[in-house]
């Protein structure tokens, strides 16, 4: 944000020149309380299950329309929705990893709005008493100057609510109507209420990616945005720190991470603007796709909705163990919270620290790891195949391998070179067959034609270190006499010495070795 | 006195009723009305009919009265903006004077509710709220019925429902006020 400063100074009028200074102290002051974005977040998570909640219908991203649709799900009169001992499992298990409190007996509700897509006229939510309520999800992200710092933030939680998908419409302007696909009616979903902890797109960003990981580790979703499985609105709004928060407008319709952080940022920029100019913001929902006056969105909180208990479905139970179960029910009917907790998987924080731990590498590297897919797997792998430190494999796999997939735009699994490749290359730089520089130009190489093994390539290109003392003693001299201004300087300087180092790299195109040039060029040189 | 005629009419009550559908149990309609009255007897619950009489349990003049208006809060007046809302809400027009009368008298009726001291009570959902729920195995058992469930809808297009463009938002209040008047209503 840019600050009007305009200081007019007046050496000749003294007491002006005071009342002046102290206005713009002022409005200096004020202008420090600057406007900060607050965001909150409402996730809808899919359940990764092979049926819908209520429903034995089953669940696929892409299926001739209305063919996954069973009487309940397409609202017929006299059915009655059963609900999906997976679900429950599901939810259960997010509510678990959240660190929420899992709410022992939990009810269902009637959600009551008009919609094409919505054949009952009601989405069976929880809304009183969902199945887990105050968890708190902890994210970072590589912050600071250099963005190499990890920085770790918290956002709490309110609750964790299973929730009924609506259909899909598909608007036809043309002939003037809506074609609806009940596909993915009655589907399972989480919903996720966050609590506006965040003040950035860049924040709420890490902690969907986050949340991913979790999900993904868990099982519970597959959390691909891009089809709809993990479903993002930001409720944006601004205010200076201490006034009470502005109005909020919703942001919907994100399909990507970076869309999202991208999004939000504009949202805040834009009611920043609003509120500089003396205007208001007003209470609506911002979306990408535009609404024409015949096909309005959804209702949303905002317009409100009627609720009502749901009369077809007795409260939830979740019991602590066998030994807590009432008389008369099975252990195989009911979700037990101990089994549960005993069967959760390694969480992406636990990972991260398991690797500082065992491989002694830095938070950041760990953090990049865990946060690209398959990454930790190549690493782990490469490891297997060498002795090298791991804190000098971890710079290979973060830059050189990373690098290059970024700049092609590369998931991991299709990299060319696969990590026992790497392996033998490191292997080669460790044994002292080739310098570093030769084993970046190898690598390269080995990026260009997968398949070719680095000794070949080093065989053909003749990149094998040179360590023949007479060859380097040859080499050295040859350098330091075309060069005798820099050496008659001062004896043993550092840059000159380097100079002369990469003089002789030159010479060798990259092939000597460092070490022994540098012993080599000192004698020469003192 | 009056059980006897009771049980006696209950006997005629179930021949009545077990004879005309029961022709092939003829055999058996003498076994099943003895079985039948026997346990009535036993339970002594005898369902009166409306042409017998009048059944002991009932009292003969109403034993409850209605709450006196002082016990009652203040009468709800229903301003013209939540009328829309609600009508907005639930698509249904109900703005007449007749409606908002009823409307009114409803919500006088369940005011009544507020002389009961419910401080302690956990509110009730439906009386079923204690049953077990059932929950299901994630087994595929339904759908790949689209044939049957298109059969049921007026307009499709290639396997999809057809419906009205979006949802065409209600008029303003003054509009439709207008609109109502000239309706046939």
């Amino acid at each position: 944000m840019k600050k009007r400063c305009n200081v007019h100074y007046f050496p000749s009028a003294p007491d002006i020149s005071v009342i002046h200074f102290s206005l713009v102290c002022v409005w200096y002051l004020s202008a420090l309380q600057q406007l900060v974005g607050v965001v909150g977040l409402e996730i809808h998570a899919q359940i990764s299950s092979n049926t819908k909640l209520f429903s034995g219908s089953s669940v696929q991203f892409l299926a001739p329309p209305n063919s996954l649709v069973s009487f309940f799900d397409a609202s017929l009169p006299g059915t009655l929705p059963v609900l999906n001992k997976r679900c429950v499992e599901a939810a259960v298990m997010t509510g678990l990893a959240l660190n929420c409190t899992i709410n022992k007996k939990s009810v269902f509700d009637r959600k009551h709005y008009f919609y094409a897509d919505l054949p009952a006229g009601y989405q069976i939510t929880q809304q009183r008493r969902p199945v887990a309520v105050d968890g708190v999800l902890t994210y970072s992200f590589l912050g600071g100057r250099k963005r190499n710092q990890v920085m770790r933030k918290n956002v709490y939680i309110k609750q964790i609510q299973l929730e009924q998908d609506s259909g899909k419409s598909l608007h036809d302007d043309v002939n003037s109507q809506t074609l609806i696909d009940l596909n993915r009616a009655g589907v399972g979903l989480m919903e996720l209420v966050m609590e506006p902890d965040m003040s950035c797109g860049e924040e709420a960003a890490a902690a969907v990616r986050e949340l991913q990981l979790i999900l993904q580790a868990l099982g519970t979703c597959q959390g691909n945005m891009s089809e709809g499985q993990l479903r993002v609105d930001a409720n944006v709004s601004v205010h200076r720190p201490g006034e009470p928060l502005g109005t909020r407008t919703e942001v919907k319709n994100i399909n990507s991470l970076r869309y999202l952080a991208r999004a939000i940022d504009f949202e805040i920029q834009r009611q920043t603007e609003v509120v500089q100019r003396g205007g208001a913001v007003l209470n609506e929902t911002r979306s990408e796709v535009v609404h024409l006056p015949s096909n309005p969105e959804r209702p949303s909180p905002s317009t409100s909705c009627r609720f009502m208990p749901e009369p077809n479905l007795p409260p939830l139970q979740v019991f602590e163990d066998e030994a807590s179960l009432p008389a008369g029910v099975e252990a195989g009917q009911v979700v037990l919270l101990c089994t549960l907790r005993a069967g959760l998987p390694e969480l992406p924080s636990v990972r991260r620290d398991r690797l500082v731990q065992t491989y002694g590498l830095l938070p950041e590297h760990s953090f990049t790891l865990v946060n690209e897919d398959g990454l930790m797997e190549y690493f782990e792998a490469v490891m297997k195949g060498t002795s090298r430190d791991p804190r000098k494999v971890i710079g290979w796999v973060t830059n050189e391998l990373l690098g290059l997939l970024k700049q092609q735009d590369l998931s991991v699994s299709h990299s060319p070179v696969p990590p026992a490749a790497l392996a033998e290359l490191l292997e080669l730089q460790e044994a002292g067959h080739i310098s570093s520089s030769a084993a970046k130009q190898v690598f390269q190489e080995m990026w260009r034609s997968p398949g070719k093994a680095a000794p070949q390539i080093i065989q053909e290109r003749d990149l094998g270190l040179v360590s023949d003392d007479a060859d380097l003693h040859r080499i050295c001299q040859k350098v330091v006499e075309s060069h005798p201004d820099e050496v008659s300087v001062r004896s043993g300087n550092q840059k000159v010495l380097n100079k002369l180092m990469g003089l002789v790299q030159k010479e060798t195109k990259g092939r000597a070795d460092p070490v022994l040039v540098r012993k080599i060029l000192q004698e020469k040189t003192s | 006195m009056t059980k006897m005629l009771a049980f006696q009419t209950l006997r005629v009550v179930s021949l009545e009723i077990l004879g005309s559908p029961c022709n092939l149990l003829a055999n058996n309609v003498y076994s099943i009305t003895k079985r039948c009255s026997l346990i009535s007897l036993q339970s002594q619950i005898l369902r009166p009919l409306s042409s017998h009489q009048h059944n002991p349990k009932v009292p003969k003049v109403p034993t409850w009265e209605p709450v006196p208006e002082e016990q009652l809060p203040q009468p709800t007046k229903i301003p013209a903006d939540l009328v829309d809302k609600l009508e907005r809400l639930a698509l249904v027009d109900f703005r007449t004077k007749q409606g908002l009368e009823c409307l009114e008298k409803a919500i006088r009726f369940a005011d009544q509710l507020h002389v009961v001291d419910t401080s302690g009570v956990e509110p009730m959902d439906s009386v079923l709220e204690d049953s077990a729920l059932y929950l299901r195995d994630d087994t595929v058992t339904e759908g790949d019925c689209a044939e049957e469930l298109l059969k049921l809808a007026k307009d499709t297009v290639e396997e999809y429902f057809v419906a009205p463009p979006g949802n065409i938002p209600l008029p303003k209040r003054e509009e439709r006020a207008a609109i109502l008047r000239h309706s046939e209503f």
